[in-house]
This record gives structure tokens, sequence and C-alpha cells, in this order.
């Protein structure tokens, strides 16, 4: 049985960035990742918001920075059991392979939304509907692919908020926090793709909190002309031609609305992923959504109510990809302090 | 007059029973003047009929023998039966005996109520021995009951019931005084019969065991005329005033009286006719599920007749008709909970105001008969998966159909009615009917029951068949229009509310097409017993978590045996269960089960 000083769950930016940092300090790390890559949701997206950095450059720069002599990465692992053997945890695999280790650092994510779950989109119903991640592997191709083929009508596009956040119904009351911005940024890469075309963004109320995102939202307005309407989408339904008509209100101008897309995308919400589910149950450390809690949000935000087990990233809560990085160099430090006092 | 059959203690039995038959008749003339016009010609037409026969019968088998509470728990019909039936056969062979006894079946009406303390032991009648035997063995039947009705006062889960109802001060002084009568009775009896000789076995025992006390006669005679003569007085002003009106309901129910929009004398009588029994109570999900216990019908029913009713117990009821289905008096319940939603006005008119009454939908286009109208409904329009395996299994049967609601048509109009809005409601109706028969279609498929509620029960004027779709597609596979390709899959199946109870049972067909789909599994819950999946659009006042507790009660008897789909026929139930499955079996309509295969 391989003892490590650390170990990481999970191969995402926050496991990665952790990985880094730590390997660097001279500590001897592993790092479990379920995929049969490492990159996490960073393989899954295009360019970032809101400086449309490419999502490759920040996994090459953490692949890059890892200390390798330090760093054993295991792809296509997932954790089975976890528990404490004396004063050490011990980590069993898939594969059966048990480790061990004086901390563990739960970096497991997130998993978008289960769009199938609002049926009422008709998501997987209608080709038209896609999600946000659908479409971001379209931009990562250069074309945006319409289910229907048309050569002399004007593209229009919509845009869909809060699906599976803030949505009493669907058991998801929190806010994902990076919605609102992704629309932003995915709107104007389509219109960048597709010039003539119009876009709309659907939204209950626009959270632009981070830095450059306002100036992001407004330019979209003044330059790529996306059209912002505040309202919840009710239900969609096929056309005759095969394309959607979205049934919604603007609830600005107190009308209900009811138009017709070629390409509606649905900004899917963050889940705790099956992986955070799992270890934060195994661990007994969950919330009521299955996210990991941590010890105090304020003074101990990456330490758990187990002694040695740490976390960061998005299993505790939704983040964005700086803030995410950010809580993984924090977590790097308590490990660090935790393991010199052994 | 016989000097020797009077004593004043006979007076307050007496004042009770005037005071008593006064209330009564007054009550059912009002309620009977307070009948709807379409009532009273119910009334007027089957008055002389074979149904008059039937409710004298049903009244023996109901309000005497109470079978449908025998049926739901043997201790519970003992109890209501043995005082029921007990007493009136109490009342009636001590009018028999005190007519033997004084040769004059119009004697003191007192005289069988009282007739030990008369009797001179002396005196030889016919069937002496009988009687006293009898009389004895009756007062033995009722205090048997009484002893029981004691009991779940304390231990209500003896009788099956988890939760007894509580009282109001006038229930309790005609509780008290009627489980005061038999044992006063009882005592008073037995002390005559230590002196006189006169007792049958419970008596004679009796008395001869208080006879060495030399007890004064007279005062416990004064105590059982006094406590008759408080519950007469009481008796109409609480729940044992069901003991008569139960009769009257009895009556007017199998004149095909019904309950309607508006409230009448026949609301009246079924709230009247509410014995209280709490029956409802242990069926309802709200209490069983969400811990919601002060709003159940038997409460909703005493809080109107107690002119205390609140807005939130008229509204907090999923109308999923469980206590409806569970009453044994066949209290319309939920019925009654809508009349009393009625709104007069719109309240939030102002907001709707901009809509266009040209933009909600269209009502028009029937140039063309096709055989079939298909009408989805505004939630299945929510789920379209449920529109897309519809319009398949159309195509596959080669049916020559409309989507009559393709373009979003009009609702129903049943979720107004459910809330109140009658007006609103019979607007909507009116234009619907005006759509479906401008077609001269012969069928209209609905797979939302819902509206196949609506259609079948509320729309009057509708020249067309009805089907729900699981009646519809059982009926083309029973016809060799549709192929069903047997699995291997398990089916757990949720009925619907909506077509499970009341007069719209829908069991068979959606059994027959899943049993031909693969392998249905039995529940303890189905059928009419089926539980309410809690977004039933008839209660707007409960809490997301509280329809998460209604919800995971249905669930649970659903995943209970593993299935590999749990099925249902109504768009909302599969919306509410669809978001309440993280990993488990699939939510399908059974459309998309047909589709799939």
């Amino acid at each position: 049985m391989e003892k490590f000083d650390i170990i990481i769950i999970g191969g995402g930016p926050a496991g990665l960035n952790a990985a880094m940092r730590l390997s660097n300090m001279n500590y001897k790390t592993l790092v479990l990742e379920k995929e049969k890559v490492i990159g996490g949701k960073l393989n899954q997206w295009d360019k970032l918001f809101p400086d449309f950095t490419p999502a490759i450059d920040v996994l090459k720069y953490l692949t890059e920075n890892i200390k390798q002599e330090n760093t054993q990465i295991s792809t296509s692992t997932s954790v089975t059991k976890i528990d404490k053997s004396d004063n050490l945890w011990k980590v069993t695999d898939s594969n059966n392979n048990e480790y061990l280790a004086d901390a563990v650092l739960i970096t497991t994510g997130f998993d978008v939304f289960d769009a199938r779950r609002k049926e009422e989109y008709g998501y997987g119903i209608y080709p038209c509907v896609i999600t946000s991640v659908d479409l971001e592997k379209m931009l990562e191709t250069g074309t945006i692919n319409f289910p229907i083929e048309t050569s002399d009508r004007r593209r229009r596009i919509a845009f869909i908020q809060c699906v599976g956040s803030r949505d009493e119904k669907s058991g998801n009351h929190f806010c994902s926090r990076n919605c609102c911005i992704c629309a932003v940024k995915q709107a104007i890469e389509v219109k960048e793709v597709v010039p003539d075309s119009d876009v709309y963004c659907f939204y209950m109320d626009l959270r632009m909190f981070g830095q450059h995102y306002e100036e992001l939202y407004r330019r979209s307005q003044q330059e790529f002309n996306v059209n912002f309407v505040r309202g919840r989408v009710s239900e969609i339904a096929p056309t005759f031609d095969n394309r959607v008509v979205l049934k919604a209100e603007d609830t600005l101008l107190s009308r209900p609305v009811k138009m017709t897309f070629d390409l509606v995308v649905l900004m899917v919400g963050m889940n705790p992923s099956e992986g955070t589910k799992t270890l934060s149950s195994l661990l007994d450390i969950n919330d009521e959504y299955g996210y990991v809690v941590s010890q105090d949000e304020h003074v101990a935000d990456n330490l758990t109510n187990k002694a040695g087990v740490f976390v960061a990233g998005t299993c505790k809560r939704q983040l964005t990809v700086p803030e995410t990085m950010k809580d993984a160099d924090s977590a790097a430090i308590e490990i660090a302090n935790f393991l010199n006092r052994r | 007059m016989d000097t020797t059959m009077y004593n004043p203690f006979v007076m307050p039995f007496a004042f009770g029973v005037v005071i008593l038959f006064l209330n009564l008749i007054i009550s059912f003339v009002t309620w009977l003047y307070n009948l709807s016009k379409t009532q009273r010609k119910q009334v007027g037409r089957h008055i002389i009929s074979w149904r008059t026969l039937a409710a004298i019968w049903e009244c023996l088998r109901e309000c005497l023998l109470h079978r449908n509470i025998f049926k739901r728990n043997p201790v519970l019909g003992y109890m209501h039966c043995s005082l029921a039936f007990g007493w009136s056969l109490l009342i009636i062979v001590g009018k028999f005996e005190a007519s033997t006894y004084s040769g004059s079946f119009f004697t003191n009406p007192w005289l069988a109520i009282f007739f030990r303390y008369f009797e001179d032991p002396s005196r030889i009648f016919p069937h002496k021995e009988l009687f006293t035997f009898l009389m004895d063995f009756l007062l033995a039947v009722v205090l048997s009951g009484l002893l029981l009705a004691v009991i779940k006062r304390f231990y209500s889960r003896l009788m099956g019931l988890k939760k007894a109802t509580r009282h109001t001060p006038s229930d309790r002084i005609a509780l008290i005084s009627l489980w005061c009568i038999f044992p006063l009775r009882l005592v008073a009896e037995s002390l005559v019969a230590g002196y006189r000789n006169n007792g049958g076995f419970l008596t004679q025992s009796l008395g001869n065991l208080l006879a060495p006390f030399n007890l004064p006669i007279d005062p416990i005679w004064w105590a059982y005329s006094i406590a008759l003569c408080l519950f007469f007085i009481f008796m109409p002003f609480t729940r044992y005033m069901h003991i008569f009106t139960e009769i009257l309901l009895i009556f007017l129910r199998k004149w095909g009286v019904v309950e309607e929009d508006k409230k009448t004398g026949y609301t009246d009588v079924e709230l009247a006719a509410c014995s209280r029994c709490g029956i409802c109570i242990d069926v309802c999900p709200l209490n069983t599920a969400a811990k919601i216990n002060d709003t159940q019908s038997v409460y909703f029913i005493r809080d109107i007749r107690d002119n205390v009713i609140s807005h939130r117990i008229i509204n907090d009821c999923l109308l999923c008709n469980r206590c409806v289905e569970a009453c044994p008096v066949g209290i319309k319940s939920t019925k009654i909970r809508q009349i009393y939603r009625e709104k007069k006005s719109f309240e939030n008119k102002q907001y709707y105001d901009y809509l266009n009454p040209a933009a909600t939908g269209s009502t028009t286009s029937g140039n063309k008969s096709p055989k079939v109208l298909y009408f989805a409904g505004c939630m299945s329009h929510l789920t379209p998966g449920i529109i897309d395996s519809m319009k398949k299994i159309f195509k596959a049967a080669g049916e020559d159909f409309v989507f009559v609601d393709e373009d979003k048509n009009i609702c129903c109009g049943r979720p107004l009615r459910q809330q109140g809005f009658l007006d609103q409601a019979n607007t909507l109706m009116a234009k619907n009917v005006q759509l479906f028969n401008s077609y001269n279609a012969e069928i209209l498929v609905t797979s939302c029951p819902i509206c196949y509620n609506s259609f079948k029960t509320e729309y009057k004027d509708l020249n067309i068949k009805v089907m729900h779709h699981t009646q519809y597609i059982n009926m083309l596979i029973e016809e060799g229009r549709l192929q069903v390709n047997h699995s291997d899959k398990t089916f757990a199946y949720h009925d619907p509310c909506e077509i499970s109870r009341e007069e719209n049972r829908i069991f068979e067909e959606p059994r027959n097409i899943l049993r031909a789909a693969g392998t249905l599994l039995p529940l303890t819950n189905e059928k009419a017993d089926a539980l309410c999946c809690g977004s039933s659009l008839g209660n707007t006042v409960l809490s997301t978590e509280q329809i998460e507790d209604i919800r995971n009660q249905a669930m649970d008897v659903l995943t209970k045996d593993n299935p590999d789909y749990i099925v249902t026929s109504c768009p909302l139930c599969k919306k509410t269960f669809k978001k309440g499955l993280r990993n488990g079996p699939e939510v399908k309509d059974i459309a998309e089960i047909i589709i799939m295969g």
C-alpha cells in the first residue's frame, strides 16, 4: 500500500491547481481522476468569460507547472471507499487499489443540470433545443449547426437563463452564478460566427457581479445587438417546419411573448457531481443537495469537520474558474500547514 | 289517564322529544325548500319509483347496520351497529312490550321508555319473559357498543383510526349525555328489579346486588330522563344530527339529486350528514405525508357548521377524492369545497386585461371532419414527450385525426373551476364545446386526466365520445391497429386521481396496455386507493416542501419493488415524479412506453 502526503480526488482545475502548488512545495501528491483525461470541465469549455481566454491555456499552464517527480496522476479512477486508518486516511479506488495519505483534498466538482428534467423546454425531444455545453462544443469547431437548413432567412437564437437554478420546482433554490455572464459570452461568440442573426436572452435578472462582467454585458448590446428580455420562459413547442416556438412573458412590458427560433440554448445550472455526492455522503459532510460542507465559510472554508479532509472548488458551491483556482490555492496553504504540524 | 303510568320524571324526556322533533321538522323543511329547481324536479320524478324502496333498503344497511364501516374495520363497524341498530331495536321492542302490556298500541309514549318503572310485576301478558330477556339483551348490546366508543375516545388505533376527531362544547354535552343514558337506564331498571323482581338476566342480577343498599329509585330515573332530554336538545347542534340527516341524504341521493355548482339545500343535508367518524383523516395525503391535520373533510365540514370556516381550510385540499372514496356516508366533500371556493370577482383581472381575446387559441377551424380529435391540454404541452408519442401512435394506427390544440388552445376550464372561478370556467367551456362540435368528429382523445374529467363530468353539450388516451390506446390494441412489443421491463403504474375515483375509474385499460408491453408490478396502494402525487391543481396553498413530502410518499409506493419504469397517464403526475427522481427508475407516460417498445 503506497503512502502519499496528500491524495487529491478529482483532476479538474481545483485539483490540478492544488496539485501544482503542493508538488512544488515538495509534498508527495496523488491525483485520482474518474475520466480518461485530466482537466475536468476545462475540457468541455472552449473559451472562458469574461476575457475569452481559451480553457486549454489554463489547463496547459497547470499541467506544465506540476512538479512531475512529486506527483502521480491516475486517470479512469474513481473512489469507492474512504476511511480513517490510525492517523492516516485510506482511500480505495474502483480498481481496488488502496492508498494511504496524511491528508485528502476533495475537488470532485459539479455536473451540469440535466435539462431533460425540465420537459417543458423539450431538451432531447426537439433538435433545436440544446444546452450551453452543447453550444460550447459547436463554438470549439467554429460553426453553429442549425438543425433546420435554410438559406433565405435571418437566424434567430434564444438563450434561456436559470434552467435548473433558482428554480424551486426543480429542487434547486441556488443561483449557479456562471450562467448570466456565460450567456453573454456565448451570445457574442454566436454573433461573431453568425453575424446575420438575431440573438435574444431571456432572464429573471442579470447578475453581473464579477470584474468586467458588466462591461461585457454592455458590449454585447452596443456592439453585438444582443436583445435581453426579462421574463421566464414557460414552454417550448415545435412549429410546422420543425423550428420551435417559445412562450414567455416580457415582464417589463407586461405582455406575453411568442417567438419562433432556429436554436434555443438552455443555460444549465450547476449541481454537485455524482462523485461529490458519493464522497460527501460517505464522509457524512453533505448538505441537502449533496454538496460538501466546509467547516466554516468565513474562516475555515477549505477544512471539513473531518480532520485531514480538505475541500476546494465547485464540490462545495457554485464558483467561477478564477474563484476555483484561488480556492485551490488557499486549500494548498491549509494542507501545507497541516502537513508541517505532523 | 292511568295514574300509575305517570310520574313527573317523564317530563324532561317528553320536553326533549318535542324540542328534538320541532328542530328536525324545521331543518328538514328548510333544506328541502332550499333545493334547487333541478333538484326538486329530480325528487318529483323519482319519489314514486323503485328508487324509494332502494333507499329504504340502503337506510337499513347503512344507517342501522353500518355495512360500509364494517367493511373498513369490523370493530368500528360493530360499535356503530350496536349503538344504532341496538338502540332502535330497543325502542321498537320496548314499544311492542309496552303495547302488549297495556293492550293498546296508542299508549303513553313514555311508557316504552320507562317501562320497568311503571310495570306491575304481578300483571301477566303474552311473551312477558321473552320481552324481558330481549330488552336486557339489547341493552347489553348497546352497552357493549358504548364501551367500545369510550375506548375509541382514548385508544383510537384499536378501530384502525390513527386520529379521532376533536370536539366542540355542544358535542361534548351531547356525547356525555349519550354516554350516560344507557348506564343510567341499566342502574334504574336494576334498582326496580331489585325491589320488584321484574328484571331480566342483566338487570335482575345487578338489581340483586344493589338491593341490600336500599337505594332510592326515583333520582336515578330522573337522571335517566334528564340525560335523554339533554341529548335530544343538543343533538341537532352536534354531529349526532347525522343520525337523522343521513336518512334524508340517502333518499335524496337515490332520487338522483346531486351537488351543484352553487350551494343548495342538498349541500346543507350533506354537511349535516357527516358523522365525524374521522375516516377521512387517515386517508388524506396531507395528513399522512405532510403532517397537515386540521383541514380534512371532517374539519372542513365541522368548521362550516360552526361558522368558523377559514380561507386556508377551504383551499388546503388536493381534491384527490381519497376521502370521498373512503367516506362511509358518501359525502362529496370535495365538491362542497369547490362551492365554498367560489369567487365572485376575478381578483387579478386587471393583470390580464391586456390579453387579446383573439390570441387565446383558435376556436373556429372546423371545416374538415376527422374521426378523432386529439386535445393535449395545457399540461401535456408542458410535457412534449407525451404529445410526440401520441402523434406517433396516431400515425402507427393510421388514424384520421386533428390535433385540436396544437397551437395552444384554451384551457379545459377545470383548474379555474377548482379554484372557484365559475364564470371564467364556463366561458372557456362554452368556447371549447363550440370548437369540438364544429368538427363533427367521433372521438375526442385527451392525454390529460384533468381535461378528461372535465369533458366527461362538466361539459354538458358535447356531441362527441370522450376517451382518455389509455382507453384509446387500449382500443387500438384490441382492434389490432397498434402492435405492442412485449419486453422484459417491469412497470409500476401510478393511477392519477382524476381517473381513479368517483365516477371516473379507468383501471383496466392502462393495466391491459402495460401487461402487453411488459410486467406490471402489484402495489400496496393502487386503483381507487392510489396516493396523490401532490401537485394537484386543486391546492394552491401548499408549499413546495409539503408537495415534495406528498410526492415522496407516493414515490415510496411506486419504487418499492424497483421497477424499470414508473408509468403514469397524467402529464402532471409525470412532471411531479420526474422532479423527484435522481437515481432511480425512469418516469414515463403510458404513451411513451408504447412508442419506446
